[in-house]
């Protein structure tokens, strides 16, 4: 909300800078976004002028040369394209020099051969008006060479607030000016709707019914008839103008700046307009239709509320009029209605139809059914001082005031209890007379009453306090750390996700974070088929769905860097991924009774492509990943997890088919580990691309958190090579379960250090590890395992020890 | 013994002695060796025949060329030693190379995630003030992203335009407040947490994108106050952004927390403002203050929801807070766009972490 300070001032006067008051505001909750001067920021060298002579100009039709006096017996020659400039004008000048609001600096000039000294002003060009058809006209008895700015608005400084929803009070100069009162002490004028030019009882041939009196709490509404529609004066519209709204006509500026003055909607309707004088609030039909007044069709359903005449729809209730009853030029008989609307029922509609206007965005939050009169008396003064209006006798007032004012006790105690230091008792009654709340003394502290536009804010104790705090000054607070003399640390899992981010840091990949939206397109290109959660209202196709896999989001970020010239890029990702089906987890009491929530699983991806290592003089040609190096990568992480794992072949989609593995940990499927399908690395731009992804949850349980003491130092361990010729469809692990089943118990370790195929076979170098806990080891103990390893081999796998 | 062998023996000796001393590679030196005390030498012989020698010849014979032998022996071994280390240093003399080559370079370790680097180090602050870290679902009921957190039925931040849904009742969570009414619903008070995580909001630009993260906060005991919340982030402000940094509370709206404030942190890029050339900060507009997150004490009525669970408003307070991971990290290293946190371009990642 924009407030322009010589607005505000009508009603209280800080005595303070904008920035300081800015300042002062922003520490008792009213934010301000930005404090900007409205129209003109340098004063100087706008003045008031007179027009002595008029001549045509000699080489431009529609130019006029002026010669304008500008005090002190000075006289410019100014010239002007306004078709109205005259001799005897009083005008606005900005002469050479002059600062214009858009930031132009304004020079001598010639236009067409004529030199002129400045520019005769219209509204526009200092912000009090839109205006640009014609220069202003002053008044007669204002003297040449008189600052501007003594007599126009020409500038003002304007703070643009941030009111927060539960404050819809503030969206209101004289909202603000409590607000101000409160936070600086500085007197506050009465309100403007204390004096209330009409009467109340009925108005002939209007009659106002309310269907449902819970939508419509009150509705007011008074005639005014003999209107004149014509601009209004200068100062309302350099009102209008500094916060922000565009004059139209007299009638429309009044209920914007009612509206600006005490944040209550208004509408005017031309009621000659309004078929049989009647107005009805209804709930509409379902599928009912009417044009709104931006020419717009608009669809109702039987949850939303129009306002009816004797012909059917005029408007959408405090959402927007419709064409029909609109004011115009020739409208003389405006009835101004000033209602209440239940804020959720009028928010949902303006939701369903999309359409958020001023007026609805206020009621919304839900406004005090007060206000409504309070809008109306106002605008009563208004019509009858500016549009020549008579006052139809009589008011239509249809519901009344809200709930009667609650009073709720304030208790000393409470008060220091939650804000960690005593505000004293008399402090406190102060600071909430001063928000005009009701305040009286009771045993335990003060019984507080709230005043009807703090009705649906305070509500309780809590709500007092808030009060209290924010005018008392936060900045009194102290700074404590709770003593609650509690320890806390990391989870075990919480330290494995950071151990394996850390390993994989080491090991030379850089983290990535991806989206966890993609398109639906991605499982295409992936050729997986997993169900997904898809969004109601994605920001667009390609955010639409919720990955299944890291695996598209780590493509895209590979492709991303190998795009920008980037030839060897390792990153991997630890995020989650969300399966359609129901989660495993024990519901909560709110989960067993609602939708199920997807399955939400955090996993673990890398994926590398390019050389392993950087190439160098020494080395210029390093080897590039392939399923090995990720699978290297793979046993780093898993090592540092203190995880035993094995892999078996595997057959995902998005993997080459000959180099494609799962990973098992406890004997359960954890993920996946090989190299990208060139198929798929193309659609993502890439070449070989190896990598793997592990389910957190089905590798973490697995981790050995806290490992046991084993003696691997009291004795030496014997090593033997062995090498075998098998089968060449014979896999290593096969080879490696069978020498540790026929290795006996002294056999710690088998580990596959060589191969080499020929035709039909492979050959297998194993590296056999003894230990013995309590002895060191003879040639003679282990030569009897060795030999049933050869044998075992060679019965299990037809294979031969190699010569 | 003769005189003649005697001297014999004496000569062999010098003569070998002389003739080691002499060597000048331990190839002479070999060839030396294998001349005084090869299978073939003098000396060896004399004492490999010393039996043939009449008895009262030969202890005298025996002894003497078995001393001369040793002599020369150890003459020989020092000798070598010596001219080892000698022709090593020659060696290493030729082997020279160009230290100013690169190095042979190993795989360079990789970077954790500028938000994650910054996700740990709110963690550990936290952590080290007594604070536990308990994550939750991104894909959330309504009922704890809104409902239970006091926000009413019709407030705005449900609406399409500001959340996604999934289903009519389960969306996108839009903060990682909804662990707090969850954490209260598993774990009586006292409670003390803090929960990072991922959140989602319908918004795309330099300052907001439709993924983020935040750190929320919970702490509910008896006496919990708003001086305890001011300085249990006045400790989290100094240890992430230097000691010398202040905090100030400035009142504002939360659903539910209340009273509700934004927490400023004084500006560490300028002075009172301004830049050392007399230019307006960027990071605090002139100001001096910036804005890093928003907090309050637990509103009452959220006890309601978790009263099973041993929370009372009468008895209990708390305070709870949230803030922005990227806007840390924005801050603290000055990233321009936060649209480049989820690029993941390595000039950027390679920076940080
Ligand atoms: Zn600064």
């Amino acid at each position: 909300m924009r407030l322009p300070l010589f607005w505000l001032t009508d009603y209280v006067d800080p005595g303070m800078d904008a920035s300081k008051l800015a300042a002062r505001l922003a520490m008792t909750g009213t934010e301000v976004d930005r404090v900007h001067t409205h129209g003109v920021s340098a004063l100087e060298n706008f003045v008031v002028g007179r027009v002595l002579e008029r001549e045509q100009h000699p080489d431009a039709d529609r130019l006029s040369v002026c010669q304008v006096a500008i005090g002190e017996g000075d006289v410019s020659t100014i010239v002007c394209g306004a078709p109205n400039v005259a001799a005897g004008q009083t005008v606005g000048v900005a002469l050479p020099g002059s600062v214009m609001p858009d930031g132009t600096r304004l020079k001598k000039a010639k236009l067409r051969g004529v030199p002129s000294n400045g520019m005769i002003l219209a509204e526009d060009e200092v912000g009090i008006g839109s205006d640009h058809a014609g220069i202003m006209v002053l008044d007669d008895d204002l003297v040449p060479g008189t600052p501007l700015a003594q007599v126009l608005p020409i500038s003002t400084d304007v703070l643009e607030l941030e009111i927060t929803p539960n404050r819809p009070d503030c969206l209101s100069v004289y909202g603000v000016a409590r607000e101000v009162h409160a936070a600086t002490g500085a007197p506050l004028n009465p309100p403007p709707w204390m004096e209330d030019p009409g009467t109340p009882g009925p108005v002939e041939g209007v009659t106002v019914e309310v269907q449902d009196a819970e939508f419509c709490p009150r509705f007011t509404a008074r005639l005014f008839e003999d209107v004149k529609i014509g601009p209004s004066p200068r100062w309302l519209k350099a009102r209008l103008m500094a916060a922000g709204q565009r004059p139209i006509n007299n009638v429309v500026d009044i209920t914007n700046y009612v509206m600006l003055l005490t944040g209550q909607p208004l509408h005017a309707f031309n009621f000659d307009l309004v078929a049989g004088g009647k107005l009805v609030v209804r709930r509409a039909g379902q599928g009912e239709q009417m044009t709104t007044l931006d020419d717009q069709v608009r669809t109702l359903d039987s949850s939303m509320h129009l306002i009816d005449d004797g012909e059917g729809p005029t408007s959408i209730a405090g959402i927007m009029g419709g064409q029909r009853s609109e004011v115009r030029e020739d409208t003389t008989r405006v009835l101004m209605e000033a209602a209440n609307w239940h804020g959720p029922t009028l928010q949902r509609t303006s939701q369903k139809l999309g359409l958020r206007t001023e007026a609805s965005g206020r009621f919304e939050k839900g406004l005090p059914p007060e206000q409504s009169m309070w809008g109306t008396i106002v605008a009563t003064q208004l019509m009858l001082e500016l549009t020549g209006a008579r006052l139809a006798p009589g008011t239509i007032d249809v519901g009344g005031e809200g709930p009667a004012p609650k009073t709720i006790r304030l208790r000393e105690e409470k008060v220091t209890r939650l804000l960690g230091t005593a505000v004293p008792i008399r402090e406190q009654a102060d600071i909430l007379e001063a928000l005009e709340f009701d305040v009286h003394d009771a045993g335990d502290g003060l019984d507080v009453t709230v005043p009807a536009f703090r009705r649906n804010d305070v509500t309780r104790e809590v709500d007092l306090i808030e009060e209290v705090a924010r005018i008392w000054g936060l900045e009194k607070l102290p700074a404590t750390i709770p003593g609650h003399g509690m320890s806390a640390r990391l989870t075990p899992e919480q330290r494995l996700r950071r151990r394996a981010g850390d390993a994989l840091v080491g090991a030379g990949f850089s983290e990535a974070i991806g989206w966890s939206f993609q398109a639906p397109e991605m499982a295409r290109r992936l050729r997986i088929d997993d169900s997904a959660v898809k969004l109601r209202n994605p920001l667009s196709e390609d955010l639409a769905v919720m990955r299944t896999t890291l695996l598209g989001s780590l493509l895209t970020s590979v492709r991303h860097n190998t795009a920008r010239g980037a030839e060897d890029v390792r990153l991997f990702e630890k995020g989650s991924v969300y399966f359609d089906r129901p989660h495993r987890r024990e519901p909560t009491a709110a989960e067993a009774r609602s939708t199920p929530l997807p399955d939400e699983r955090m996993h673990l991806a890398a994926l590398m492509t390019g050389r392993i290592r950087p190439a160098s003089w020494g080395d210029g040609n390093p080897p590039t990943a392939d399923f090995f190096a990720a699978k290297g990568v793979l046993e780093t992480v898993l090592g540092a997890l203190r995880v035993d794992f094995t892999v078996v072949r595997g057959a995902d989609p998005f993997l080459h088919p000959g180099r494609a593995a799962r990973v098992l940990v406890g004997g359960e499927d954890a993920g996946w580990l090989g190299e990208i399908h060139p198929g798929v690395a193309a659609e993502f731009g890439l070449a070989r691309v190896a990598g793997f992804e592990l389910d957190f949850g089905a590798v973490l349980p697995h981790a050995v958190v806290a490992p046991h003491y084993e003696d691997l130092t009291s004795f030496p361990a014997i090593r033997q090579d062995l090498a075998f010729w098998v089968p060449a469809d014979r896999t290593a692990s096969e080879l490696v379960e069978v020498v540790r089943g026929a290795g006996g118990k002294l056999l710690k370790d088998v580990r596959v250090f060589d191969v080499y195929a020929r035709e039909g076979q492979t050959s297998l170098a194993v590296r056999l590890e003894f230990r013995a806990g309590d002895r060191t080891l003879t040639d003679d103990e282990i030569s009897p395992q060795r030999e049933k390893i050869v044998k075992a081999v060679a019965e299990k796998l037809e294979g031969e020890l190699r010569g | 013994m003769s005189t003649a062998t005697a001297d014999r023996i004496a000569a062999l000796r010098a003569e070998g002695e002389a003739a080691v001393a002499a060597a000048a590679s331990t190839a002479d030196l070999e060839e030396i060796r294998v001349r005084f005390l090869g299978r073939k030498a003098e000396l060896p012989n004399l004492l490999r025949d010393v039996g043939k020698l009449p008895p009262e010849e030969r202890g005298p014979v025996g002894k003497g060329a078995n001393q001369a032998r040793q002599a020369l022996q150890a003459a020989v071994d020092a000798r070598q030693a010596e001219l080892e280390a000698v022709e090593l240093e020659q060696r290493l003399a030729a082997d020279v190379v160009d230290v100013t080559l690169p190095g042979t370079p190993v795989t360079p370790a990789g970077h954790l995630h500028i938000l994650t680097a910054t996700r740990r180090e709110i963690e550990d602050v936290f952590v080290g003030l007594g604070f536990s870290v308990v994550e939750g679902p991104e894909i959330d009921l309504a009922y704890y992203n809104f409902d239970a957190l006091n926000h009413d039925p019709s407030h705005p931040a449900r609406s399409l335009a500001d959340t996604f849904y999934v289903a009519d009742d389960v969306v996108l969570r839009t903060q990682t407040s909804p662990m707090q009414v969850r954490q209260m619903e598993l774990q009586p008070p006292p409670l003390y947490i803090i929960v990072p995580g991922r959140v989602y909001r319908p918004d795309n630009d330099a300052t907001h994108t439709p993924q983020f993260h935040q750190v929320e906060g919970l702490a509910v005991d008896e006496n919990l106050t708003l001086g305890d919340l001011q300085g249990t982030l006045l400790a989290f402000a100094r240890a992430i952004f230097g000691d010398d940094r202040e905090v100030r509370l400035r009142p504002h709206f939360f659903p539910f927390t209340e009273p509700s404030v934004e927490l400023d942190v004084s500006c560490f890029n300028c002075k009172q403002g301004f830049l050392k050339d007399g230019s307006r900060c960027p990071l605090c507009k002139g100001t001096s203050w910036i804005e890093i997150l928003g907090a309050g004490m637990v509103d009452p009525n959220l006890y309601g929801y978790v009263a099973e669970s041993g929370y009372d408003p009468e008895r209990h307070q708390g305070f709870a807070w949230g803030m922005g991971i990227e806007r840390i990290a924005f801050l603290k290293h000055g990233v321009p766009d936060l649209r480049m946190f989820f690029e993941n371009d390595l000039r950027l990642l390679e920076q940080f972490g």
